[in-house]
């Protein structure tokens, strides 16, 4: 493995004072950090709208990724357009960063005709073919295994089939929470991962937190990165709060990956400032200093100290920014609220490739049936 | 147990006729592989899938480490993306440690994707009850499958059923489970050449009959053909609906041939509470509840897990003489209510 971090200690770029560590800065362009820094922030403003919502009672559900921004929006920038992400609870955003609308993201929250899972799943299960995104398994770590398999079948492809083998393979990268770390299905990717040399980056978000049980309580093991090394597969603990260190653990194990050779696994320190879910108060488990001191330690806040001493933002610009961010994200959660429901023969849709006839007789027994106005 | 092929006709064994599909369909798709435990080098625990290793090298033939939850989910995830796996589980006993990756993701990643991802995928092995294998060794697990909506279960008795039913799995969009039966793997019957993929959900009835319906599928179909040449002997005629698909459900012909007959005795493996049995129940006397002369009867395993020792064992079991007993039983019910009307 690279210098990162090969002795699991961990890896960091940004330091205190905001500037990079010389020795360990990837040196990455200022637009793509304008970007990086762009989106970390829209992306803090939708979850605080969306809880907003839900506490309003216009949306069911929301699981905020606040605090944790800095691994997603980092995935979603160094991933190549052909890559595959099979993400956890809180990594939605980075089919944003990838291109997927604004507008369709907000009504996935919704679940009403703008959502492209036709109000099928609860929020933040979003998925989007057009931007290689598959949706989590609420049960946790189903995805493991499964973004593994994508991962082999593209191998596959590339040794026996069709020809040329691509410039750039694809990669598939797959998310977990330390919680996730604990089940059969982490044991089983692990495993086949490295015995097959799928060319895949498994990413632990080690946020502190399994709703109320502490990652002390989840595993006797000192720290998550070690448990790749029994399988054969390259552990790297990198500060998960520090984006420009993210960016180059993420870059290199893809670059891994692409060469074949092999999976790459981060365990990424970081901490879930807000609740596990808009159905958790967390004061009941965990104390306010230690909130208060992850606080410090903000993705957002630190990046923005970095910008600011690359003399890229200001005051004004934040200013600026926020006030499009406003103006962005009102507009779509108005657009997507004026939304009419889903269509209700809808319901019987790709259960199967094709409408069999036990679902047509129950689609027309439902249309025959007078419409009666519910909320949603 | 099968019917003798006649002279001169193609005959297979019911596991070749499984390779013999799986082999067609790997030579015609380059995106079907198989994986599972022992499947490569050993040549399948079952012989299922012996040479198509040498055949088609370990890139498509894959042997797995001991992870049925994991390979389950490998599949998943590899059909998500394009290919077509087939995944052979050791005995489908060993599913429920995959369970949640065939009923959370397998059979629903299309719905809850808005259509978005299909999942291509066959689940097969052998299942149910197989000689003296104990309780966590011998479950039906049709019924767990069955119930599921977004998956389809297939459970065929004969060797051309086999094959045609496996090619129609591999080549259906949606995730499939084919319902195998040790103890059916070296039966033989007639396969003729070129057989294509059959559409799922059509029945076959096997025998022809006037007084009862015997509905069955894979192994059970056996036992009722069993059933049915000793009734045949009293003097009673019974029609033999073999189901071949349990989802989709062949309604249709269950209904025609219970509207022929006026009962209705259901035979399969595994538990009597709920099921397929209680699914076949409930459709019958809903849709031709005018027609039938007596209570539709389940001859299912005893509700007990299922003994070691083999004299236990085959209390448990469904046994032809059990058919015969629950037809003896709905046949007098008919008699007296026939008597009771005519008086």
């Amino acid at each position: 493995m690279s210098e990162t971090a090969a002795d699991l200690g961990l890896f960091r770029v940004l330091r205190d004072d905001g500037t990079a560590d010389p020795e360990r800065d990837p040196k990455i362009a200022d637009d793509i950090l304008l970007r990086a820094y762009r989106e970390m922030r829209r992306l803090r403003a939708i979850d605080a709208r969306m809880i907003v919502l839900q506490r309003q009672g216009r949306v069911g559900f929301y699981g905020a990724c606040t605090g944790q921004e800095a691994v997603p929006i980092a995935t979603g920038l160094a991933v190549a357009k052909q890559d595959w992400v099979f993400p956890a609870l809180r990594e939605q955003s980075v089919m944003l960063v990838r291109g997927f609308p604004l507008v369709a993201f907000i009504a996935q929250v919704f679940g009403n005709s703008g959502d492209v899972l036709k109000g099928r799943q609860m929020p933040s299960h979003h998925s989007g073919r057009d931007v290689h995104q598959v949706s989590w398994s609420s049960n946790i770590g189903p995805q493991i295994p499964q973004a593994v398999g994508a991962a082999m079948a593209m191998k596959r492809d590339k040794d026996i089939a069709r020809g040329e083998r691509p410039v750039a393979p694809p990669v598939s990268v797959a998310f977990m929470g330390d919680g996730a770390t604990s089940q059969p299905d982490f044991h089983s990717a692990m495993t086949f991962a490295a015995r097959d040399k799928a060319p895949c980056v498994l990413i632990c978000q080690n946020n502190h937190w399994s709703i109320s049980v502490p990652t002390s309580r989840q595993t006797a093991s000192e720290t998550i990165a070690v448990k790749a090394r029994a399988y054969g597969i390259p552990g790297v603990r990198v500060d998960g709060n520090d984006l420009l260190a993210c960016c180059k653990v993420l870059s290199d194990a893809l670059a891994r990956a692409r060469k074949g050779e092999g999976p790459t696994f981060i365990e990424a320190l970081t901490y879930r400032i807000g609740a596990h879910s808009t159905s958790d108060d967390p004061t009941r488990y965990r104390s306010n200093d230690e909130v208060e001191a992850w606080k410090k330690k903000d993705p957002l806040d630190r990046l923005r100290k970095h910008l600011a001493v690359r003399k890229l933002v200001s005051d004004a610009s934040d200013t600026d920014l926020d006030a499009e961010l406003t103006k962005e994200i009102g507009d779509a959660v108005r657009g997507v609220e004026a939304m009419p429901a889903c269509d209700r023969a809808s319901l019987f849709d790709d259960v199967y490739a094709a409408l069999p006839a036990n679902l047509r007789a129950q689609r027309d027994q439902l249309l025959a049936l007078p419409i009666v106005p519910t909320h949603g | 147990m099968s019917p003798t092929a006649p002279e001169g006709k193609r005959t297979l064994r019911f596991r070749e006729a499984l390779r013999e599909a799986m082999i067609e369909e790997m030579e015609r798709d380059e995106t079907v592989f198989l994986m599972g435990e022992e499947v490569g080098h050993y040549q399948g625990a079952y012989k299922v899938s012996e040479g198509m290793l040498e055949k088609f090298g370990d890139k498509r033939v894959i042997d797995t480490p001991i992870s049925e939850g994991g390979f389950a989910g490998i599949g998943i995830g590899a059909a998500m993306v394009g290919l077509r796996p087939i995944i052979e589980f050791m005995t489908w006993n060993f599913s429920a440690v995959a369970f949640d990756q065939i009923l959370n993701n397998a059979a629903k990643v299309r719905q809850m994707s808005g259509g978005q991802f299909k999942c291509p995928i066959v689940f097969r092995g052998p299942n149910a009850s197989a000689r003296q294998v104990g309780s966590q060794h011998s479950h039906a697990m049709e019924h767990f499958y069955a119930t599921v909506p977004g998956l389809k279960v297939v459970a065929p008795a004969f060797p051309v059923d086999a094959k045609g039913l496996m090619k129609a799995a591999i080549r259906d969009d949606n995730p499939v489970c084919v319902m195998e039966s040790e103890t059916l793997y070296n039966i033989k019957g007639e396969v003729p050449e070129n057989v294509d993929a059959m559409p799922l959900g059509v029945a076959n009835v096997v025998k022809q009959g006037k007084d009862v319906t015997l509905v069955a599928y894979s192994r059970m179909t056996h036992i009722a053909i069993e059933a049915a040449a000793q009734l045949e002997k009293q003097g009673i005629s019974a029609e033999i609906v073999d189901l071949r698909s349990l989802r989709p459900l062949d309604e249709g012909a269950i209904v025609k041939s219970v509207i022929k007959t006026h009962r209705c005795v259901v035979v399969h493996e595994g538990w009597p509470y709920g099921g397929v049995g209680a699914e076949i129940a409930d459709r019958v006397q809903r849709l031709a509840f005018d027609h039938l002369d007596a209570p539709i009867l389940r001859v299912s395993q005893l509700d007990v897990p299922m003994p070691y020792n083999a004299k236990l064992e085959q209390l448990v079991m469904p046994q032809a003489s059990r058919v015969v007993k629950a037809v003896e039983r709905v046949m007098a019910r008919g008699r007296s209510q026939a008597l009771e009307r005519s008086s």
